[in-house]
């Protein structure tokens, strides 16, 4: 029995260790889980990986290819679950630097899903003596792996009584597991909760102690459903634990070079996030009214992109009516863009927590773009609720809040009525519907069990058992690969819709965000021109998740003589920064260009991994007509102006003399060739054949030329 | 409370605080690795940067390892630090130091070690009763905080 504070757990499987201290970012080893048998096992990180794969992103992948086969599905033993944080995670000087990736098989898209997370756990598992954790295999009940680095020992429990929700698996770490104050400091669980059990699109929560709150918090790992996964292997909590951390954890080869720009960019953010984004005081939630002035904030299913109540969920309302002011909100140790905020003291009004007064993590843009003006939904309480309850059962926000615009849609469509949902008004804006839709889900219940397969499976269930128009509801569900999409309009940038479209693991906007430098400030006016941004933003992007780094330092704060550099887009001093910081842990000198060069090697064969997987062709970078422009009459009347202008200028022909039917077909005969051509260009500039393939060359020239890597695109370079 | 004060009427920048001042924490005469950095200027009126104890580190630390001591001097507990230089980059004085060699950065805790050896009693530790306002970079250095 192993027993700190009274849930009793059974030890499985035990493993011994001596901790290696990481030298130059890097502890060298990878702790190897296999929950079907037992096996715990240290692996060695080879000189290759570091060099070619760098970590983070690039180390999941590369275990899972060597770990998986070519038809292996989701919920086989040997997919597996590989978080990594990179060799400049756990770094505390420069901010945004606690990142973790998390890389496995997808239920949602059946192909390899990459998701980033804040929170300890990563860092702290390198402090425990590990660059990455590969779980593999299905325990037989449920379990916790126990890594505890102060001891050097690493267990399997079964774990019964242990809860599943994540708010209960954390106050079970720190009052439970945790024996002493400084134990709570130092340690760490992933969980996922009761809804990653009913749905595909489970996510993960990793979780971080707020020494000012004295309470667990939670940064998720949202998407694509690895927190189905996870408990799909039957897993509740990983755990880490370790000894005080310390300024000189990765042991890096210039600590001055990483100090200099680390102060630097704290004055940074001191001196300028205040004029600037606010993202100290507010966090991401200062975008809705960004999105909604532009027509970008996704409105009822993404029919519209502003509406008049969207003031009552923007930035000033959580800045000053909710979110506690005054902590130091990073969600890892010197985080000074702090955007982490949190609602304190809140008191659930619904749920099997009713009355509980709890801390809500967020809600962020995504939360208020999905679960809020998605859904029509506009009471700040309502989509605070969402969030708190998604989080703890496991849900990722993204996609519960475009599921639930769909199904809202198809409410409203009368494809589904109150007998189909099991007496659900799914109108939009019926908060109450929506909460009860997502206890479904976290009871494994009703209606909530086929809204948990996500939109593109309920696609075929509406078909099939309702009757449903197959086209309407391929041009209004929100979905690409099979994951949802995430909260921006994108009919007016032809860029995004590629930037989405065009992305490896499905329509998530960390690839790429291109929509004010292509719609807004019309930088990138060519096809060529946007082939090129959906190349370097990609790349450069992929970049963060292989090193530990969070991408909103980037971007969310600029130095203030940005505008007059050469490439503002890019904000060249703080891509320099990165130079630094890297060069400053690994010692290995690099360039900007080579930072480029270091993604592109790993995006690529992300690709390659996909169409090895039986996907990833131009056929899988198909996106809905939704995304491109308006499917319904009421859509396109509600911009007429707009459209009408696109008709004449860019179609050239005469609106006037056209029903708004005839107008709706003309622009879409348009804009979906548009989109093609803009994959056309795409194709061409990341090397890839005209279906979509890495061609032979373009793999040899970033270094993968592996002969079982070759062999997956070889029979489609001969077709 | 106690805080140190300047003044540069007096100062002839010799630099002794510094040297004794990393000599007490560091054990090795360091400019760099003194909690007091002397200004020169060319008009003789010598500036000196220090922590005049404004307490805004305290707020921004993740690991409240910050805090003020019962003599109101602001004090940094190194058991707690994660040597993050949240501190350093929101001082607003930029008299918070980090140095290569240390994973903990460092202050002024007005000692007074620097007061004993300054030739020209240019430095003296005070006793002021309220909190003294943050300072602009340097003017801790130009007003002394009397």
């Amino acid at each position: 029995m192993a027993e700190n504070g009274g849930t009793p757990r059974r030890v499985l499987s035990e493993f011994s260790y001596e901790p290696a201290a990481a030298q130059k970012g890097y502890t060298g080893q990878t702790l190897y889980v296999n929950l079907t048998d037992g096996t715990v096992a240290s692996k060695e990180v080879t000189e290759e990986m570091k060099e070619k794969f760098i970590g983070g992103r690039g180390f999941g992948l590369w275990y899972l290819w060597h770990g998986v086969e070519d038809d292996t599905k989701w919920d086989d033993p040997e997919n597996e679950i590989v978080i990594s944080s990179g060799p400049c995670g756990g770094i505390t000087q420069y901010p945004g630097s606690g990142k973790s990736l998390v890389v496995s098989i997808s239920p949602l898209t059946n192909v390899v899903i990459d998701s980033n997370v804040g929170g300890h756990f990563g860092p702290l598992l390198k402090a425990a003596g590990f660059d990455a954790m590969e779980v593999q295999g299905k325990a037989d009940e449920d379990v916790i792996v126990y890594i505890d680095g102060t001891t050097g020992k690493i267990t399997i429990e079964a774990a019964p009584d242990v809860p599943v929700d994540t708010h209960k698996i954390g106050h079970w770490l720190i009052e439970d597991m945790a024996e002493t104050e400084e134990d709570r400091y130092y340690m760490s669980a992933v969980s996922a909760g009761s809804g990653a059990d009913h749905s595909r699109f489970g996510c993960l929560n990793f979780s971080f102690y707020d020494r000012r709150r004295e309470e667990p918090r939670f940064k998720q790992a949202g998407r694509g459903g690895i927190g189905t996964v996870f408990r799909d292997k039957g897993i509740k909590a990983l755990v880490v634990k370790t000894d005080p951390i310390r300024g000189d954890m990765n042991h890096p080869a210039e600590p001055a070079r990483i100090s200099r720009v680390g102060a630097k960019m704290h004055k940074e953010i001191h001196d300028y996030d205040d004029e600037q984004c606010r993202m100290r005081k507010r966090g991401t939630t200062y975008l809705v009214q960004i999105m909604n002035d532009y027509d970008l904030l996704p409105t009822h299913n993404f029919r519209y992109g502003s509406h008049e109540d969207a003031p009552k969920i923007n930035g000033d309302v959580w800045e000053h009516e909710w979110f506690t002011q005054g902590i130091p909100d990073g969600c890892w140790y010197g985080c000074t863009m702090a955007c982490s905020h949190a609602v304190d003291g809140y008191e659930l009004r619904t749920g099997p927590y009713k009355g509980e007064c709890v801390i809500v993590d967020g809600p962020e843009y995504e939360t208020l773009g999905g679960c809020g003006s998605n859904c029509g939904i506009f009471e700040p309480w309502a989509v605070l609720e969402i969030n708190f309850y998604c989080d703890t059962y496991g849900l990722d926000t993204i996609s519960f809040g475009t599921g639930t615009a769909f199904v809202m849609e198809c409410y409203e469509a009368g494809i589904l009525d109150k007998e189909k949902t099991g007496g659900l008004e799914l109108n939009f804006g019926n908060a109450e519907a929506a909460l009860e839709l997502l206890h479904q889900v976290g009871r494994g219940e009703g209606f909530g069990l086929i809204f948990g397969e996500g939109i593109h499976r309920m696609k075929d269930i509406f078909v099939e058992k309702f009757g449903a128009d197959r086209q309407f509801l391929e041009d209004i569900g929100m979905e690409a690969k099979g994951l949802e999409y995430s909260e921006y309009v994108t009919k007016e940038s032809l860029a995004q819709q590629g930037g989405y479209g065009l992305s490896n693991k499905g329509p998530q906007h960390d690839e790429a965000w291109l929509i004010f430098m292509d719609q807004v400030n019309n930088q990138i006016p060519t096809f060529e021109d946007k082939a090129e941004a959906l190349h370097y933003f990609p790349m450069w992007r992929t970049w963060f998740g292989l090193c530990g780094f969070c991408k909103v330092l980037w971007n969310d704060i600029t130095p203030p003589d940005n505008a007059l550099t050469d490439e503002p887009a890019k904000i060249p001093e703080h891509v320099q920064n990165y130079v630094d910081v890297f060069s400053g842990v690994t010692g290995r000198d690099v360039s900007k260009e080579d930072l480029i060069a270091q993604s592109e090697r790993v995006y690529q064969f992300q690709r390659v991994f996909n169409i090895r997987l039986g996907y990833g062709l131009r056929d899988h970078d198909a996106v809905p007509y939704r995304s491109q422009g308006p499917v319904t009459v009421e859509e396109y009347e509600s911009r007429a102006e707009r459209y009408d202008k696109q008709l004449k200028e860019d179609v050239g022909v005469d609106p006037e003399a056209m029903s708004v039917e005839e107008k709706v077909a003309a622009l879409r005969e348009y804009r979906e060739d548009q989109y093609e051509k803009l994959i056309d260009a795409v194709y061409k500039r990341r090397g890839w054949t005209m279906n979509g393939v890495p061609k032979r060359e373009t793999l040899e020239a970033v270094g993968l030329d592996y002969p079982d890597v070759l062999a997956v695109v070889e029979p489609h370079l001969d077709a | 409370m106690r805080v140190l004060f300047h003044d540069p009427e007096l100062c002839i920048a010799c630099r002794q605080c510094e040297e004794v001042c990393s000599e007490t924490f560091f054990r090795q005469a360091d400019a760099e690795k003194s909690k007091i950095r002397i200004h020169e200027s060319e008009d003789g009126l010598h500036g000196a940067a220090f922590c005049n104890q404004c307490g805004e580190c305290i707020d921004v630390c993740p690991t409240k390892a910050l805090y003020r001591d019962k003599r109101g001097v602001v004090r940094i507990k190194r058991d707690l630090c994660v040597g993050c230089l949240t501190c350093v980059g929101f001082c607003p004085s930029l008299v918070m130091y980090w140095h290569a060699d240390e994973t903990v950065p460092f202050k002024c805790v007005s000692c007074g070690m620097c007061e004993r050896e300054c030739p020209e009693g240019a430095l003296e530790i005070v006793d002021v009763e309220d909190v003294p306002a943050p300072a602009e970079p340097h003017r801790t250095i130009q007003q002394g905080v009397k």
